[in-house]
């Protein structure tokens, strides 16, 4: 029995969100006395995958084909099905992003698995099985049971956190059986967003919605990210106007974030937006409006004008890391 | 070729969420019903190919796995303009339950483009169109945010978390659509309206098949501490309080 994890990297490292799943899964392994197995697919280097065992995986498997240096769902879902038989495992983690939803919901039917998707806690009860995921964009919460014996989760990202749990880890080649017909799907191009902290892995994200007026007045939202090592994002508005590019939208329609720190300059906190950004761990608020929504889902806010407040505000960030 | 866009019935996005009997289930009193609105995009999208190319797409169905309370729904694609409507006459149990409907219905009518959401807005599964696609053996795209004919054959690109990717897959293919798909939804015209009232719709019933989840109780979030303001001319006490309170930065 163990816990199979499929851990994804990006350009040979691994996202944040796969140490955040090998600390989800150890939590609950350490109390159910199951160990960790990683999986990682595509070309990861050694001591990259030594890290996995900082957080608790015991054994990584790895696999690596150069037709599966891009997702490809059929592929992938089958090795990640015969990697969880053979290891006997009787949960499998993804994480809820583009991947995980790809992934889960194939491997669940290939192991005849009750699937639990955007789960953000370690389960109630082991037996029945009981774990509580979001609902209703964020709205509210469902306990789910699931009835089958193998499961198949994907966890909310930055709903856990990175939890270190020292394992002494191996690392193992895998070999899984494939068809041709697993690789019907090709990639042929590739457009990699750059030189950019990713949105969904960011731990702070400065976005700006139609308060900030116009693409024009972005450089200081930009220079405010650049010094807390954050991402930007927008609200729908601003990229449907095109004032910035639609891999910045964050809501029900467009990314969905969880970072420690989101500030919303200029964004009214329409529901619908919300439900994109509600999980970050602090909100900060900047709108001249006293009855924006956004001042009910805020921790901190300044009741303002942006344009005003984001000079001073970079300036207060300088002296801070001055010291 | 011949599209089927898989579509739920969910509240308004604007609905305050309620749950009646110990938390047990949804309270659906005074919600208003609407097509998920992924899936009404993937229908907008559907039928701004067939316009363009109508000697490429002969045909467009909806599908939906729902009671007779859900026909409102399925009459409003309609009117928006898909050709017909297929309901699998039963309450959607999980995920599971619902792709297995799904994939009866494929397995009597074979269809070249299934059109899939990214995520229902109710239960959030993320699930169905893959199952699908796993329990019929179809080619797949995930999270596809354009989908165009170019020279008579089919471009579709699928966004990765940090780039887009442009795909190669033969039909037929289910696809899973998220943003980018298309701007805006189709409004359903006067003409189309009228026209849904008369284009079939067909009842199907559902074949024997066990939901591997249940949902046992809800909880709304706990109430937020109240927001702290900061008076705007004293910005350097939100530094601090990030720093020394929130210890965020
Ligand atoms: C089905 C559906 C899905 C949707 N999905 C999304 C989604 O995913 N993401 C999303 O963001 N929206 C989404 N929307 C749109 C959403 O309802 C709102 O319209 C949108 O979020 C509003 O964007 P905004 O806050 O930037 O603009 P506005 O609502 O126009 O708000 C601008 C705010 O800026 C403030 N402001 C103006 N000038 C200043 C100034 N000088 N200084 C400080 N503050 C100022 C104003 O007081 C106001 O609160 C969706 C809508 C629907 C119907
Ligand atoms: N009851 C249903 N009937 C038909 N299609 C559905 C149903 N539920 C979900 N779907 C499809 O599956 C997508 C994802 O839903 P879900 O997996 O429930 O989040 C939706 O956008 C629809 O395309």
């Amino acid at each position: 029995m163990s816990i199979l994890v499929y851990t994804e990297n990006w350009d040979g490292k691994f996202k944040k969100l796969s140490f955040e799943l090998i600390s989800y899964a150890s939590e609950i392994g350490a109390a159910m006395n199951m160990p960790v197995v990683a999986l990682s697919i595509g070309e990861v280097a050694q001591d990259e995958l030594t890290k996995l065992a900082q957080y608790g995986a015991s054994k990584v498997l790895t696999f690596n084909d150069s037709r599966l240096t891009h997702l490809v769902t059929r592929a992938y879902a089958a090795i990640i099905a015969q990697a969880a038989e053979k290891e006997g495992a009787k949960l499998v983690l993804f994480a809820h992003n583009n991947a995980g939803k790809a992934l889960a919901p194939a491997t669940s039917v290939k192991l005849k698995a009750g699937l639990v998707s955007a789960v953000t806690a370690v389960p109630s009860s082991m037996d029945p099985f009981i774990v509580r995921k979001k609902v209703f964009t964020g709205k509210a919460f469902a306990n789910v049971m699931v009835k089958t014996p193998l499961k198949v989760l994907t966890l909310s990202q930055n709903s856990f956190g990175l939890v270190e749990r020292p394992a002494a880890g191996t690392t193992e080649a895998f070999n899984a059986q494939l068809n041709d017909a697993d690789f019907a799907t090709t990639v042929k191009e590739v457009a990699k967003v750059t030189g950019k902290v990713l949105l969904t892995d960011a731990e702070i994200v400065v976005s700006g919605g139609r308060g900030m007026k116009g693409p024009e007045n972005w450089p200081p939202l930009e220079e405010l990210a650049a010094l807390l090592g954050a991402a930007t994002a927008c609200s729908r508005p601003v990229s449907d106007e095109g004032w910035r590019t639609h891999h910045e939208h964050v809501g029900q329609t467009g990314k969905i974030i969880a970072p420690n720190l989101y500030f919303a300059l200029g964004i009214s906190g329409a529901i619908q937006h919300l439900g994109g950004v509600s999980s970050s761990k602090c909100i900060v608020a900047v709108n001249k409006d006293p009855e924006a929504p956004i001042f009910q889902a805020a921790d901190y806010g300044i009741l303002g004008d942006v344009q005003k407040v984001l000079p001073d505000l970079i300036q207060a960030i300088k002296e801070l890391k001055a010291g | 070729m011949k599209i089927l866009v898989c579509m739920s019935n969910v509240p308004d996005t604007t609905t305050k969420i309620r749950f009646t009997g110990d938390n047990k289930s949804f309270d659906a009193g005074g919600v208003q019903w609407i097509i998920n609105p992924w899936d009404e995009l993937a229908l907008t999208r559907a039928l701004e190919l067939k316009d363009a190319n109508p000697a490429l797409f002969e045909n467009i169905s909806v599908a939906l796995v729902g009671n007779a309370s859900t026909e409102p729904t399925i009459r409003k694609a309609l009117a928006i303009g898909a050709d017909n409507g297929i309901r699998v006459n039963t309450e959607p149990a999980d995920s599971y339950y619902v792709a297995a409907q799904l994939a009866a219905v494929i397995r009597s009518q074979p269809f070249d483009i299934i059109l899939c959401g990214i995520d229902s807005s109710d239960y959030n599964g993320s699930a169905v169109g893959g199952m699908l696609a796993e329990l019929a053996g179809l080619n797949v795209a995930s999270s596809v945010s354009s989908l165009d004919v170019e020279n008579g054959s089919l471009v579709l690109k699928r966004e990765i978390d940090g780039g887009t990717e442009t795909l190669g897959i033969q039909t037929p293919f289910l696809a899973v659509v998220q943003k980018g798909i298309t701007k805006e939804p189709r409004i359903p015209s006067m003409r189309g309206i009228m026209a849904a009232r008369t284009k079939p719709l067909q009842v199907v019933e559902a074949t024997r098949e066990e939901a591997l989840t249940e949902f046992v109780t809800y909880e709304l979030p706990g109430v937020k501490a109240a927001c702290k303001m900061i008076d705007p001319e004293n910005v350097k006490e939100l530094v601090n309080l990030l720093h020394n309170e929130a210890k965020v930065i």
